[in-house]
């Protein structure tokens, strides 16, 4: 039966409100928590969400009748209260996978997170959750190598991996800043990386910077025996030079560069990780900016959407918050989004955030990045926390050792082997971690000097962003 | 606060050489070794045994002692083929291995004899 022309604004829950509406296994299902206007039905605020993100636009318009728009729209189809919140409710759209290109974040995105957060309807708007059907998951490209692979090209096995990012951050010479990378990779790490805001500056373009720490790299193999990297940072003012230095570093033999995904973008960062499973080179991601986005609670886009967006786009590697350090982060919320970083099927989990299953199939997993204010008082922690598929980064917790570089990187990596070796033996070693660190001090004249050195460092500031819990 | 030392690692020294994990602690004792044992038997994990020259450490492929032992889980067994192997190559690093089949993985893999470094 064709449908007549009317024109005019029509109310969206006569078309975007579905509430018997069964989502089918290939939608897209996202989950936003609403601050409507006042006086704005939850049903009214759900639906406009709905159609603001998919094909609605304020008035009928005749080329409506041109397609089939109930096959296209978004559907709001669950409205549900938030945990000890009167004024917001959570609206769960499902979106038809056709409304989208495969492959594609960025487009999925634009949809999503677009013209929406602005509409006036709604007071504030985040978008806490999104499932992303099998079907879509399998047409992105995802993480280049996964945990798996990067544990048999490094030859790390049994232990989380350690890391540590060179300070200062800005101002080093290319060959100053190559001799803290292998004071680092001499001493014990596995790892050291650029800073974020490291990419090719006056002080040091990145060509010397590439090169002094591949000879870093090189030398502090020879001498330890075992296998090293530093992440390159290859993020750029253009794609074309993204991909000139991410093919300089291949060429040098560097086993792994890095990208930093919001800052530089995700059609970027989408097909650097492409590059990267060709090309055979390890993929670090870095997250600037994602407070600005995830941080408020009533606004922007929560981190374990972020998350997934990266899984999806491709990274072997992705920084998540510490919980135990100077930034940001909930401790269930983040065991929550580090499972959907690593396992390929998570369940719906309200008590850590997740709204919904998860399935990724067989795409590979990421290696959840803890870093920021850590020092080795909190490996105990951290490794109950994050387990073995976990790269542990200490910056300051390496640099600011009394004796340099070389013997704070010993002292983690002797903490971190002390508190492993431990775990396996059945020891609580969060409860125990005193007595762990302690004993494993006596062989260990670094260890002994760190742990003097940060007794009493203690970031005890309340997370801003907590999940929803009842209040009464 | 303890004077500050040199960290003494060369290319020259031999013994600055490492092997992965637990290579920065002190040997384990038998009672620690049983341990770990104990504990990639826990996991459900398959126990192997590998060994090298300590010079030849770096390279990805050690020499198997004999196959994995697949479905093993006597620890006294286990324990047993890792000090045959030892027996039979005094001076090379004997390694154990808990092998992951379903991560396709090592979720454990330590040196439990050191070898003699060149």
């Amino acid at each position: 039966m064709a449908k007549t022309y009317n024109a005019g604004v029509k109310e969206y829950r006569e078309t975007y409100w579905m509430p018997d509406y069964t989502p089918k296994d290939t939608d897209i299902l996202a989950c936003f928590k609403i601050t409507p206007q006042p006086g704005v039905p939850r049903e009214e605020a759900a639906a406009a969400v709905a159609a603001e993100s998919s094909t609605g636009t304020w008035t009928t318009v005749w080329t409506d009748l041109l397609t089939d728009l109930d096959h296209y729209k978004g559907r709001a189809y669950a409205i549900e209260d938030v945990p000890g919140d009167d004024e917001r409710f959570y609206a769960f759209i499902a979106y038809p996978i056709d409304l989208f290109e495969e492959g594609s974040v960025v487009n999925v995105f634009t949809s999503l997170v677009g013209n929406v957060f602005g509409f006036k309807a709604v007071r504030a708007l985040r978008l806490e959750d999104v499932r992303f059907p099998i079907a879509y998951v399998m047409t992105c490209n995802g993480p280049p190598h996964g945990i798996q692979v990067e544990r048999d090209v490094m030859n790390k096995y049994g232990r989380p991996l350690l890391g540590c990012t060179i300070k200062p951050k800005l101002g080093l010479s290319a060959k100053n800043y190559g001799r803290a990378v292998y004071e680092c990779l001499r001493g014990g790490l596995d790892f050291t990386k650029d800073d974020e805001n490291v990419n090719s500056q006056p002080f040091m373009r990145w060509r010397q910077r590439f090169d002094f720490v591949m000879d870093a790299i090189d030398k502090a193999e020879r001498e330890t025996g075992e296998r090293k990297g530093h992440y390159l940072n290859v993020t750029a003012p253009t794609p074309e030079e993204m991909y000139k230095r991410a093919e300089y570093a291949k060429e040098i033999g560097a086993p792994i560069i890095m990208h930093d995904y919001i800052t530089g973008g995700w059609c970027a960062n989408t097909g650097l990780a492409q590059w990267c499973r060709d090309n055979g080179v390890l993929l670090h991601i870095h997250r600037a900016m994602h407070a600005v986005i995830d941080r408020h609670p009533h606004h922007g886009i929560h981190f374990r959407v972020l998350t997934k967006l990266l899984r999806l786009s491709g990274g072997d590697h992705l920084h998540t918050g510490t919980v135990v350090g100077k930034l940001e982060g909930d401790r269930q919320a983040t065991l929550g989004w580090i499972d959907l970083l690593r396992e390929s099927y998570i369940k719906e989990d309200r008590s850590r955030g997740i709204f919904f299953d998860q399935d990724w199939g067989s795409m590979p997993g990421v290696f959840a990045v803890a870093s920021g204010g850590i020092h080795v008082w909190h490996m105990p922690a951290l490794v109950t926390i994050f387990g073995d598929d976990a790269v542990l980064q200490f910056g300051g917790g390496t640099l600011g050792h009394p004796w340099g570089n070389a013997a704070g990187a010993a002292a983690n990596r002797v903490a971190l082997e002390a508190c492993v070796e431990a775990r396996n033996r059945g020891v609580a070693i969060e409860k125990e971690g005193k007595e762990v660190l302690t004993a494993a001090a006596n062989s260990s004249p670094e260890l002994k000097a760190a742990m003097e050195t940060w007794k009493e460092i203690k970031f005890e500031f309340d997370t801003v962003d907590k999940l929803d819990v009842a209040h009464k | 606060m303890s004077a500050m030392q040199d960290y003494r690692s060369s290319l020259e020294d031999v013994n600055s050489r490492k092997f992965e994990t637990f290579s920065y602690l002190p040997a384990m004792t038998p009672e620690q070794i049983r341990q770990q044992v104990e504990y990639i038997v826990g996991k459900g994990w398959n126990p192997a045994i590998e060994h090298t020259e300590p010079e030849n450490a770096f390279d990805h492929y050690w020499y198997m002692w004999k196959l994995p032992m697949f479905g093993e889980t006597d620890v006294e067994a286990i324990l047993a083929e890792a000090e045959a192997c030892h027996k039979a190559h005094p001076n090379n690093h004997v390694r154990l291995i808990g092998y992951d089949n379903y991560a396709q993985s090592q979720g454990a893999a330590m040196v439990v004899y050191r070898g003699k470094p060149v």
